[in-house]
């Protein structure tokens, strides 16, 4: 297989915002990077970062924070020294955001087809023409069924999962290089978010387009990532394949996340695992390891300095102190003390 | 008031049926009547239509099944907040529609979705809880604090909190406050409509476990509505899944999870994402339209979106049937008088 071409790389990207009480320090030095046709899952609790990640992604942080990065790079530009014109014109070009609520994210006042002709003609793709046909092809390949009369409806004329699908349509208009969805399905019941993120995998692959999905949800992760990263706290706790991620997690974290999900075919009424206490505050000067009140193994390298990331192999790397196997053998002795 | 009257309501409550189900709904439904505009003609809309359900004393009933299907219509007619169209629902044996709202607000308590916007910002927390002491007139001043913070000690919150506002607090701790509220008036059911679904993973564990104890320790009675089938399989018993108002598939957990009948519950059950990294996202067979519950498709509502769909579909309605222990409704299983007539 030939190497992949990095479509995302970022290294070291860090974003502070100054609050009343201080800074606060939404994210934390984190390092990633996004081949083409794959997806990356970045996963974690509200508060943790994770959206503001995207957003920095997409230039679109509130005024008060700022970004800081040793590297970003779109397909091999510099996404640090571009003008914020320059940065308006990649936008929904080379990469487009799918947001989570397609209500508030559709213009209510305009009709679907003229929200989505406009990205291509804004973005200089054609003409009103060239839009139009664009907009009913991908509407059809979104699963849409007679494209052409939901053209010249008005968002609140369609249901949630339509509207989902929309978005997925809209974000692909210019054929982006890079799609970036936070929390594409969490507003939709199941059964058609399990629809949506078929039609949002399938097209990716068939586009072969790099995809960031942000999400809390587990069930999520586990099916359409290729690659996981756990957040915590504006940092990345752990990486690695889905597989890997799932099978044997490492950190404490990422341990205990998956141990409070509710196991299939376990019946009976045996307790969930659970995180103690609660996320920290992420403002002021941090220093320790941010998961130590929370961790049941805690010891005293935890309370000084910033635990950097261990690297395992190739992407697969997690931010703790202890070793492989003490991390393992931690996780059994839990999963004992569960089971009696 | 004196404490007579305290207990006086109780005593309306002596129960006819089986002293174990608490709570029962008998053939019930509700329609509302939606108007479009101001000169259209009022459209009648079947929120819930004929829905019977036996829920026993310490039994967790689950009700899934996707927005718009009437879970949030039922929860609301059980806490006596509407009343049904037609059939009645019977607390302990006595019909709804003979006890007053404060009667079954003593019986039967919600705890709702969003603790962000079901407390009151502007009260502390112990004015939050101890309101419905309050409204029901139950003890004195004193008795209601002492009662706030026994309840705050059962759901897991530091008695410091006692005046504290919501703003002050997390989400997992919002949603042990609304539980609170809801446990302080000792009722025997909680309605539960999707407790967790706005909290993160890990405080909803914490929720969860939180109540799987108060039920061992109070033998509570949960109704509890959700879309998570995750949290259904962990915590029900009995499963009642509904579609377009209609109960189409109600029976224990075991069975349904393990082998669901109705297509429709098998879709639901397929779409579910477990988080397993070996499989992929499913491949839903189910069209992709929910119908308009205005306009239900003739004959059985979910036709149009079924796998298994035949020519009787579109035309009969089918009758409920029950299937080793689990009532359906579907005509892959039609009646066993039906089905010997045909033979």
């Amino acid at each position: 297989m030939t190497t992949k071409q990095k479509v995302i790389d970022v290294q070291n990207l860090t974003v502070e915002i100054d609050v009343p009480a201080g800074t606060l320090h939404a994210v934390s030095g984190i390092d990633f990077h996004v081949n083409q046709g794959e997806t990356l899952c970045i996963v974690g609790e509200s508060g943790c970062g994770k959206s503001i990640t995207a957003l920095a992604l997409m230039n679109l942080l509130p005024k008060k924070a700022k970004l800081s990065a040793d590297k970003l790079d779109l397909q091999g530009r510099n996404l640090l020294t571009i003008s914020p014109g320059e940065f308006a014109s990649l936008r929904g070009d080379r990469m487009s955001m799918i947001f989570q609520d397609p209500m508030t994210s559709l213009n209510p006042v305009y009709r679907v087809g003229d929200q989505l002709e406009e990205v291509y003609i804004h973005h200089g793709k054609g003409g009103r023409k060239e839009a139009a046909e664009r907009a009913e092809f991908l509407l059809e390949k979104v699963g849409i069924s007679a494209p052409k009369s939901r053209l010249i409806q008005y968002p609140h004329q369609l249901s949630g999962g339509l509207r989902q699908r929309i978005m997925i349509a809209m974000t692909l208009m210019c054929d982006p290089a890079l799609i970036i969805a936070d929390e594409p399905t969490t507003a939709l019941d199941v059964t058609i978010q399990a629809q949506i993120l078929n039609t949002l995998r399938n097209l990716q692959r068939e586009f072969n387009t790099a995809m960031i999905l942000i999400t809390h949800d587990l069930g999520v992760v586990a099916r359409v990532a290729d690659n996981v990263a756990v957040m915590y706290a504006g940092k990345f706790v752990e990486t690695g394949t889905a597989m890997e991620v799932f099978t044997q997690p490492t950190h404490p974290y990422t341990q205990g996340l998956i141990a409070c999900i509710p196991t299939p075919g376990n019946s009976g009424h045996g307790r969930l695992g659970s995180i103690p206490g609660i996320v920290p505050s992420l403002i002021g000067d941090m220093d320790g390891c941010l998961f130590r009140n929370r961790c049941a193994s805690v010891r005293a390298e935890c309370e000084v300095g910033i635990t950097p990331i261990k690297h395992l192999s190739e992407g697969r790397g997690y931010r703790c102190v202890m070793s492989v196997e003490e991390c393992m053998k931690r996780a059994q002795v839990q999963i004992l003390s569960e089971a009696s | 008031m004196s404490t007579e009257t305290i207990h006086k309501p109780r005593a309306a409550f002596h129960g006819t049926a089986d002293s174990e189900t608490v709570l029962e709904c008998r053939d019930v439904s509700r329609t509302f009547l939606v108007g479009k505009g101001l000169f259209s003609e009022k459209k009648t809309l079947k929120a819930v239509q004929n829905v019977s359900l036996k829920v026993r004393r310490g039994e967790v009933v689950a009700v899934v099944g996707e927005s718009g299907c009437g879970k949030t219509t039922l929860a609301k007619m059980l806490l006596g907040l509407l009343q049904p169209s037609s059939g009645n629902i019977f607390i302990e044996g006595n019909p709804i529609t003979d006890v007053t709202i404060r009667q079954i607000a003593r019986r039967v308590q919600p705890v709702f979705q969003d603790p962000y916007s079901s407390l009151n910002p502007r009260k502390t927390l112990e004015s939050i809880i101890s309101l419905p002491l309050k409204v029901h007139d139950i003890g004195d001043r004193e008795s209601r604090q002492k009662r706030v913070e026994e309840i705050l000690a059962m759901v897991e919150l530091p008695k410091r909190l006692i005046h504290s506002y919501p703003s002050q607090l997390s989400g997992g701790q919002r949603q042990r406050v609304a539980i609170a509220r809801a446990l302080v008036m000792k009722p025997e059911i909680l309605v539960c409509d999707e407790p967790t679904s706005a909290l993160d993973v890990s405080v909803q564990a914490h929720i969860l476990n939180l109540l799987q104890d108060l039920r061992d320790e109070l033998n509570l009675t949960y109704v509890f509505i959700s879309h998570n089938l995750a949290v259904v399989e962990h915590l029900a018993d009995t499963v009642a899944v509904m579609y377009l108002g209609r109960l189409i598939e109600y029976g224990p957990k075991e069975d349904i999870f393990r082998n669901p009948k109705h297509p429709y519950t098998k879709a639901l059950l397929d779409s579910f994402l477990t988080p397993d990294p070996t499989k992929d996202v499913p491949e839903i067979a189910l069209g992709r339209g929910f119908p308009n519950p205005l306009d239900p498709p003739t004959g059985c509502a979910f036709h149009p979106r079924c796998a298994s769909v035949m020519d009787m579909c579109s035309k009969v309605r089918p009758e409920q049937t029950e299937v080793d222990g689990i009532k359906l409704e579907c005509h892959l299983y039609p009646q066993p008088s039906k089905a010997q007539a045909a033979e």
